[in-house]
C-alpha cells in the first residue's frame, strides 16, 4: 500500500512538472511580459535593464527552474490587472469556490445515490419513470439556463433568496467563510443547487446502472438464496459493490466543479476563482492564467490520488493486486 | 414409507413474452427423500436450473410458476407470500451455484459472509457465530480455517471458494440443498474433491441434495437416483446404475452415447484418419514464455530486480501431418499460453516453433506462411464472433485480408461452400451470430478457421462451452474435416475424455512443464508421471459405474 502511494506520488510530481512547464511557456512566451510591465514610453535601455533584473536573458531551462522554485513557494508573480501577488488573489477567492463546490457535491452525492438506489430497486414504478425523465432534463439543460431560471423564480418572483454574491462573510484566519451567517447560507443555496444539478443526475444514472448490474450478479442471487434480509442485500452487498465506479466519477466531478465552476460563478456573481479566471482572460492577465492552470492541475492530481486510495479501502482485491500483479 | 423432503408435482414455469408464452418447465414431478442425493441431468435449456430456481423461489421475472405444487416436508410452499418464502431460503433450503468465482461477494471477507448468514438464521452471538463459521470451514476441508476466515474470496482458489460456498449453503442446517452445476467451472482434479465435500457435508447434516448438472460423470459418482430432463419435461427417472446401464428412452440413450469416455472399448478405431506419415509437420522446440510480474508501465523505467513468472517451461513436442495432438492440464498450467505462441499471438521468450519447416517467429516467409497455414478455434463461441457482423463477413474476413478471394461473387461462393462443409445452410450467411445456438456458432467459427485453407488448426477448448450432445456433433465434424482436408490439429482441453477420443498423441502440462508426452493409449492406459495418474483418477466418468 505504501509503495503504491509512493508510486502514485511520483507520477503526480511528473504530471505537475509537465503542467508547470506548459504554464511557464504561457507565462513566458504569450506576448512580451515586459510590454505589460513597463510603461509605453520606456527606452530600449529600460528594457535591457528590466530584462536583466527579471532574469529574462538567462537560458530557458534556468528560467524554468526558477519558475518551478517560485511556484513551489507559491509565487506566481504579480497580476498585471490588479497589481497584487497572484497567489494572494487566488487564496482570497479560494474559500468561496471550495465552499460552493463542496456544498454542491454533497447535494449531488446524497440525492444522487439515494435516487439511484431508489430507481434501481423500484425498476418498474411510475415514480422511477418520472425521476428518470426529469434526470434527462437535468443532464441536457445548460448550467447557465438553470441558474437564470432559478434566479428568476426564487429571487425575482418569489424574492425568497438573494440572486448574487456571497452575502455576509466571517473571517477565520485567512479563510473567509459564508457558512456562519444567515445571509451567507441563503446566498449559497441557489448557486449550489445550480452547480449540483448536472452532477446529481450523472451520479444518479451511474448508481442506477451499476446497481442494476450488481443485482444481476451471482453473489446477489446467492445472498438471496441464503435468506439474507432485503436490507442486508441491497445496502450491504449491492451498494458497496456499486461504489467503485461512483467514487471515480464523483472524484473527477468534484475536481471539475472546483476548477470549472466558471459559468455558475459568473451567473451568480460569486466571488470565487472561476470568476477571477474569467476576468483575467478578458484582461490578458497572463500571470493569473498561468497560476490558475497550475492550480487546476494540482486539484485534479490531489483528487485522483484520494480516489485511488479510496479504491484500496473499498476493494480488497486491489490491495493484493498491487502485490501479485493481477 | 417416510415423507419426502421435497415433492414437486406437475410443476409448470412459464415466461410470458409479447406474443407467446414460453414454458421452461412443463409438468415436472420429482420426489426427494430425506438424505437422498438426486441428480437432475439434461442439456442447457432443459429446464433443470429453472426447476431448482422454482423450488427456492428465485425465478427471474417475468417467469412465474403457472401451475403445479411444491411441498417441503408436506407443507406447500409455492403459494406462500414472498416474505414467508424468503424465510425458507438458507434456513430450510440452501443453494450452491455454478461459478464459485462469482458467487461470493468480493468486497467482504469469507468470515463476514458466513457470520452474517449464520446470524440471520440462528440466535447466536457474534463470537459463537464466528466459531461455528470456523467449524464449518474446517469441515468443508479448508486448512487452517481459523486463519483463513478473515481472507477475502479472491485469496482462495476456485475449488476452495466452492467449499466456502458449500459451507455457506449448509450454514443454517437446511433440509435440502440445491446444487446447480456445483463443479462445472472447476478443474477435473478439484471437481472430485468438491463433490466429496458436498456429499460428506450434506450427509453429516442430514440434508437431501438436488444435484443439477449436465455432466453425467459427476452424477454417476454422487447421486442415488437420476432424473433426466429434456425440453422442460422429465424423460426418465430411476437409480443411477439402472439408467446408465439400461436407458429406456431414446433421448437418454442419445445423451449417454454422446458422452466421451476416457476408457476406450475393444475394437474401437482410433479417430485420427490414416495419413501418410511424412515426419513432423509442426515442431515445438524448447518453448519458454516468461511473464514479468508486479511491475507497472512506469516502474519498468526504474532499475531493479525483475520478478519473473515462467508460464511455459521448455515445452517440446511434434505433431505429424494430419494427426491430432492433445494438450491437457488444469487451468493455469500454461496450455493457452502455448496455443497463443503457436498461432503467433504471443512472442515466445525463447524456443522455436516450426510449421512445415518454417520458423513462424523468424519473420519473412515463415511469418507469411503462418498467417495462411495456421488458424485457431476459440473456446467461447459467444465471444469469438463479432456480434455486429454478418456470418458472411465473419467467414470471408481471412480470405479478404490474405487476398485469397477478392471479388464478391467468388467470396460468396466460397463462404457458401464452407457453410455446407460445416453442415449449415448457405442461406444463413446473411444472419448475425446472435441468431445461432452455441453449437452452430462454433461451426461458424470452424468455417472461419477453414476459410484461409489452413493445414494446421489450434483448437483451444473448442467444446468446453457446449452441451455434451452438441459437443459430440462438433467433435465429429472436426474429425470429418480432418479426414477430408488432411488437417493437423493441436487440441487443447481440460476434458480428458475429449482428448482421448480425438487425439493420436497427448502431452500433459503441469505448471508450465510437459510432464508426459506420448501416444494417447499409452498415456491413458499406462501413465508414468504421478500428475497424470492423479488427473486420470480424478475424472468423474460414467464408465466407473457401468
Amino acid at each position: 500500500m505504501l509503495a503504491f502511494i509512493a508510486r502514485r506520488l511520483l507520477q503526480s510530481v511528473i504530471v505537475m512538472l509537465v503542467v508547470a512547464f506548459i504554464a511557464f511557456l504561457v507565462f513566458r512566451y504569450v506576448g512580451d511580459p515586459l510590454a505589460n510591465l513597463l510603461s509605453q514610453d520606456a527606452t530600449m535601455a529600460d528594457y535591457e535593464q528590466a530584462r536583466e533584473r527579471l532574469g529574462l536573458n538567462q537560458p530557458f531551462y534556468i528560467q524554468f527552474f526558477n519558475f518551478v522554485i517560485n511556484a513551489l513557494q507559491g509565487q506566481f508573480g504579480v497580476s498585471y490587472r490588479l497589481q497584487q501577488p497572484v497567489s494572494q488573489l487566488i487564496l482570497e477567492r479560494l474559500p468561496a469556490t471550495i465552499e460552493l463546490a463542496v456544498a454542491s457535491s454533497i447535494i449531488a452525492l446524497v440525492f444522487g445515490v439515494m435516487l439511484g438506489i431508489y430507481t434501481a430497486l423500484r425498476q418498474r414504478a411510475f415514480s422511477t419513470g418520472v425521476i428518470m425523465t426529469l434526470s434527462l432534463i437535468g443532464v441536457s439543460l445548460p448550467t447557465f439556463l438553470i441558474g437564470i431560471g432559478l434566479i428568476y423564480v426564487f429571487a425575482v418572483e418569489l424574492k425568497w433568496l438573494p440572486s448574487f454574491g456571497r452575502g455576509d462573510v466571517v473571517q477565520i484566519g485567512w479563510w473567509r467563510t459564508g457558512l456562519l451567517t444567515q445571509s451567507g447560507l441563503r446566498s449559497l443555496i441557489l448557486p449550489a443547487i445550480t452547480l449540483s444539478l448536472f452532477q446529481l443526475t450523472l451520479i444518479m444514472r451511474l448508481v442506477r446502472a451499476e446497481m442494476l448490474e450488481v443485482m444481476r450478479t451471482d453473489y446477489i442471487r446467492f445472498a438471496k438464496a441464503r435468506g439474507l434480509s432485503k436490507r442486508a442485500i441491497n445496502f450491504g452487498h449491492a451498494l458497496k459493490n456499486t461504489m467503485v465506479p461512483v467514487i471515480t466519477i464523483t472524484g473527477l466531478q468534484l475536481g471539475s466543479v472546483i476548477a470549472f465552476a466558471i459559468i455558475t460563478e459568473t451567473v451568480f456573481q460569486w466571488p470565487g476563482v472561476g470568476s477571477l479566471f474569467v476576468n483575467s482572460v478578458a484582461a490578458v492577465d497572463v500571470p493569473v492564467m498561468a497560476a490558475y492552470l497550475v492550480f487546476v492541475a494540482l486539484v485534479f492530481v490531489i483528487i485522483n490520488l484520494v480516489v485511488d486510495i479510496l479504491y484500496f479501502i473499498v476493494d480488497p482485491r486491489l490491495r493484493d493486486g498491487a502485490r501479485s500483479g493481477r | 414409507m417416510t415423507e419426502p423432503v421435497l415433492s414437486i408435482r406437475n410443476l409448470v414455469v412459464e415466461f410470458p413474452f409479447h406474443d407467446e408464452t414460453f414454458r421452461a418447465v412443463d409438468g415436472v414431478s420429482i420426489d426427494i427423500m430425506p438424505g437422498e442425493v438426486v441428480g437432475v441431468v439434461g442439456e442447457s435449456g432443459a429446464g433443470k436450473s429453472m426447476t431448482g430456481s422454482a423450488v427456492i423461489g428465485l425465478i427471474e421475472r417475468p417467469g412465474h410458476i403457472a401451475s403445479g405444487e411444491i411441498r417441503l416436508k408436506g407443507e406447500r410452499i409455492d403459494n406462500l407470500p414472498e416474505a414467508d418464502r424468503a424465510r425458507l431460503r438458507g434456513k430450510r433450503i440452501g443453494m450452491v451455484f455454478q461459478d464459485p468465482l462469482t458467487s461470493l461477494n468480493p468486497l467482504y471477507t469469507v468470515g463476514q459472509q458466513l457470520i452474517e448468514t449464520i446470524r440471520t438464521h440462528l440466535p447466536l452471538s457474534e463470537a459463537q457465530a464466528r466459531q461455528k463459521a470456523i467449524d464449518l470451514l474446517s469441515e468443508a476441508g479448508i486448512p487452517k480455517a481459523g486463519e483463513r476466515i478473515d481472507s477475502y474470496p479472491h485469496q482462495f482458489s476456485g475449488g476452495m471458494r466452492q467449499r466456502v460456498v458449500i459451507a455457506l449453503a449448509i450454514a443454517a442446517e437446511p433440509e435440502l440443498i440445491i446444487a446447480d452445476e456445483p463443479t462445472s467451472a472447476l478443474d477435473v482434479s478439484v471437481q472430485a474433491q468438491v463433490i466429496k465435500v458436498l456429499k460428506k457435508l450434506c450427509s453429516n447434516h442430514g440434508a437431501a441434495v438436488m444435484l443439477i448438472t449436465h455432466d453425467m460423470g459427476v452424477i454417476a459418482q454422487t447421486a442415488d437416483r437420476l432424473v433426466v430432463m429434456h425440453h422442460g419435461t422429465v424423460v426418465e427417472t430411476g437409480t443411477v446404475g439402472d439408467i446408465i446401464r439400461r436407458p429406456r428412452e431414446p433421448y437418454t440413450i442419445k445423451l449417454i452415447d454422446s458422452i466421451p469416455t476416457i476408457k476406450r472399448g475393444e475394437g474401437e478405431i482410433i479417430a485420427a484418419p490414416a495419413a501418410n506419415d511424412e515426419g513432423a509437420y509442426v515442431t515445438v522446440n524448447q518453448l519458454v514464455r516468461d511473464f514479468e510480474i508486479g511491475r507497472g508501465s512506469f516502474t519498468k523505467l526504474l532499475p531493479g530486480k525483475v520478478e519473473v513468472f515462467r508460464a511455459v517451461n521448455e515445452v517440446s513436442f511434434t505433431i505429424p501431418r494430419g494427426k491430432t495432438f492433445g494438450l491437457v492440464g488444469e487451468s493455469g498450467s500454461g496450455k493457452s499460453t502455448c496455443a497463443k505462441m503457436i498461432v503467433g499471438l504471443t512472442r515466445p521468450t525463447s524456443g522455436q516453433i516450426l510449421v512445415d519447416g518454417h520458423d513462424i517467429w523468424a519473420g519473412g516467409a515463415g511469418h507469411q506462411e503462418r498467417r495462411k497455414r495456421v488458424q485457431m478455434i476459440f473456446q467461447d463461441p459467444y465471444a469469438s464472433l463479432n456480434p455486429r457482423w454478418r456470418v458472411r463477413d465473419i467467414i470471408a474476413e481471412p480470405m479478404r485480408t490474405l487476398g485469397i478471394a477478392r471479388n464478391r461473387t467468388e467470396v460468396e461462393q466460397r463462404v457458401a461452400e464452407l457453410l455446407r462443409k460445416v453442415r449449415l445452410d448457405p442461406s444463413v450467411m446473411r444472419k448475425f451470430p446472435h441468431e445461432f445456438s452455441g453449437g452452430q456458432r462454433q461451426r461458424i467459427a470452424i468455417a472461419r478457421a477453414l476459410s484461409s485453407q489452413p493445414a494446421f488448426i489450434v483448437c483451444d477448448e473448442p467444446t468446453s462451452a457446449l452441451d455434451v450432445s452438441v459437443q459430440a456433433q462438433v467433435l465429429d465434424l472436426m474429425s470429418e474435416l480432418q479426414a477430408e482436408y488432411g488437417l493437423t490439429y493441436l487440441l487443447i482441453s481440460h476434458n480428458l475424455a475429449v482428448v482421448r477420443q480425438m487425439s493420436s498423441a497427448v502431452g500433459v502440462l503441469h505448471n508450465g512443464v510437459l510432464v508426459e508426452n506420448g501416444p494417447t493409449d499409452a498415456i491413458f492406459d499406462n501413465p508414468q508421471a504421478d500428475y497424470t495418474k492423479m488427473l486420470l483418477d480424478a475424472v468423474p466418468d460414467i464408465s466407473k459405474v457401468a
